[in-house]
């Protein structure tokens, strides 16, 4: 039974691993493929499992909770296993096209490996300092790859990136010290009852509002953000979308968890401030991104402005405004990620991201300018694809709250995101390609291998699927909402299982 | 550094601070010592080599890549605490033998997947400090 859950973060380690011994021949990129494919199986068994039996917990080592070092699957935990194996195996495909043989033997798959393992450990995890370790995994590993291949532009965004990330870690780990010296115990599952029953409230905010930045670093909420759009435009664009998909919503995440599980006691005070921290986060980022000329700047800017939706659905703290933060969570990576497999591939036609120096991607590309239209119409919530009922569910939440004005500035948030796709649509595809710069699409040879394409087009099959057949998936979302506001099921599961 | 005090005694340092790692590694979890000090004492020996030979010679004196050590080390690692899964228990619980006994006091000695899970840390933390050092020291 805890095989089920070990698999899908040993799997990628083990990958690691062997891509790393085999990094100097072309077998390291199909071991790493064949990685993912494996993730991606172990995560669906996972999956099989969580539908079929609810919450499950393993003990490792034998120690029972909370001593030992707990794993826990919700539906939440779950679909996000899932949807990080799917990105891990997108990128992975499409790093085949993109990823230089000098690069791989410096142990890009290894590192790649590491990250998935990383996130998905840090999904998995019920243990607060089993996640802030997985954290650093994740760090690490991000940090190679954001500087792997070398350059000033490179290093300069690796230290930018690190640097903020190590401060948030810390303040995440103090938070964790003070945690543990208040109630002596760090299992997620036992630290409900135990901050609950915490003689000194007012202590227990405090710590709240350290892990709300620790997290709020990691997840790029306002004004804790500007690491991201920093550092975001200058990896291999593989990188960049597994960044982009996966990074930053590992913080969502800790943040769900932490605020749905842990710290409850006050939710007037701690999720009030989350309100305002989403609806900046929404509204700065969005309006970053229209100052941008940069395909990947902007794209880095609508992280930002997407995230406030998702931590807005936490914190209205309702079913259905819970439900649309789960919904969103998902609908995000797999959007967000593919958008930036686009940018690779326009670079690839166009020669360069600035979008004042490329154009004609359209008359050049036409089936990349429909796979682009596919997810930036779905990132700004046209019906009917994944975004409209994501945003759908978080506007509906809002207004059934009486929230008029957070209902209006996510629906301004909508319109301002579209101006923004609009204009990478008319000024990378529509306008011609400007005269001077080389390459022009007509003639330059692209170097566009199937390896991009496939997985944008598997990418963008899936926001259409779920953008015309939601049933399935907003059932699922109710599910893992209701489920992180009740998690009575969690606990025990945690606390009673025997190993 | 070009001190014949220091190249002479590097040779005897090396070797016993080797030894001592490998002493470090075995006598660990039932008393202290283990993977991570043992690893710690055996990248410093083989520093000291290439403080007193040079990092090119001492590469030569490791014969594999530190990288590839500490990646070696992660799967043994990894693989002993997937041996339990042969025997039904969750990941990394220790599996032991005892040799003609059943515990700790009454055996003579023990085959168990801690120790194997030790050398893997072990191999990990050696490579790991020696890639970094010999990348420092190669740049100056």
């Amino acid at each position: 039974m805890s095989w089920v859950l070990v698999m899908p973060i040993a799997v990628p380690f083990l990958t690691a691993v062997v891509a790393y011994l085999a990094r100097n021949y072309p077998a390291g990129r199909w071991i790493s493929l064949a990685g993912s494919v494996l993730s991606l199986v172990a995560s669906a068994v996972l999956m099989a499992a969580v539908l079929d039996q609810g919450v499950i917990a393993a003990q490792m080592s034998n120690w029972n909770a909370p001593f030992g070092i707990t794993l826990v699957a919700d539906y939440l935990a779950a679909v996000m296993v899932v949807i990080t194996a799917i990105t891990g195996l997108a990128t992975a495909i499409y790093a085949l096209g993109e990823i230089p043989e000098e690069t791989e033997s410096l142990g890009f798959y290894a590192l790649f490996q590491t990250l998935i393992a990383g996130v998905t450990g840090a999904f998995l995890t019920g243990d607060l300092f089993n996640l802030y370790v997985w954290f650093e995994v994740m760090l690490i590993a991000s940090f190679s790859l954001l500087v792997i291949g070398g350059g000033k532009d490179r290093l300069d965004a690796g230290i930018k990136y690190v640097a903020l990330n190590l401060v948030s870690t810390l303040v995440f780990l103090s938070g964790i010290g003070l945690l543990y010296g208040v109630t002596g115990t760090l299992n997620m599952a036992d630290l409900r009852e135990a901050v609950a029953n915490a003689e000194n409230q007012g202590l227990i905010t405090v710590i709240a509002m350290m892990f709300m930045v620790g997290f709020g670093v990691k997840a790029a909420v306002f004004p804790l953000f500007f690491w991201l759009p920093a550092s975001y435009h200058t990896p291999y664009f593989a990188i960049s979308a597994i960044f982009a998909g996966l990074l930053t919503k590992v913080g969502v995440y800790a943040l769900m968890r932490m605020f749905t599980l842990v710290f409850v006691g006050d939710v007037g005070f701690t999720h009030e401030i989350l309100i305002w921290v989403s609806l900046l986060t929404m509204f700065t980022g969005v309006i970053g991104a229209a100052a941008q000329t940069d395909f990947r700047k902007i794209l880095s800017f609508h992280i930002i402005s997407q995230i406030g939706y998702m931590t807005l659905g936490l914190a209205l703290f309702t079913p259905l405004a819970l439900m649309g933060g789960v919904f969103y969570l998902v609908h995000h990576i797999i959007v967000k990620a593919n958008l930036f497999f686009v940018a690779g591939l326009a670079k690839q036609y166009a020669g360069d991201t600035d979008l004042n120096r490329i154009g004609g991607l359209y008359k050049s590309a036409p089936l990349l300018a429909v796979l682009f239209i596919i997810p930036a119409f779905s990132l700004a919530g046209f019906p009917p694809l994944s975004g409209f009922w994501a945003k759908y569910l978080i506007v509906k939440a809002a207004i059934e709250l009486d929230a008029w004005f957070v209902a209006f500035v996510s629906l301004l948030v909508g319109l301002l995101t579209i101006f923004s796709m609009t204009k990478i649509w008319g000024m990378a595809f529509w306008k011609p390609h400007p005269e001077g710069y080389d390459p022009t699409p007509d003639r330059a040879p692209p170097k566009v291998t199937r390896a991009m394409i496939v997985p944008i087009a598997g990418l963008a099959a899936m926001t259409i699927v779920i953008g015309f057949y939601p049933e399935p998936f907003v059932q699922f979302a109710q599910t893992a909402a209701t489920q992180l506001l009740d998690p009575s099921d969690y606990v025990t599961t945690v606390l009673g299982v025997q190993p | 550094m070009n001190s014949i005090i220091f190249t002479a005694a590097a040779r005897l340092l090396v070797a016993l601070m080797f030894v001592f790692s490998l002493f470090m590694l075995l006598r660990g979890h039932h008393l202290p010592g283990g993977g991570f000090i043992g690893g710690l004492i055996g990248a410093v020996s083989f520093i000291v080599y290439s403080l007193a030979c040079g990092p090119a010679e001492a590469r030569k004196a490791l014969r594999i890549t530190p990288e590839v050590i500490a990646m070696l080390g992660l799967g043994i690692a990894l693989l002993a605490g997937m041996f339990s899964f042969f025997l039904g228990d969750p990941l990394f619980t220790g599996q032991w033998y005892w040799v003609g006994g059943d515990s700790y006091e009454t055996s003579a000695f023990s085959l168990n997947t801690v120790l194997v899970f030790d050398i893997g840390v072990y191999l990990v933390v050696l490579g790991g400090i020696l890639s970094l050092t010999y990348a420092f020291e190669e740049e100056t």
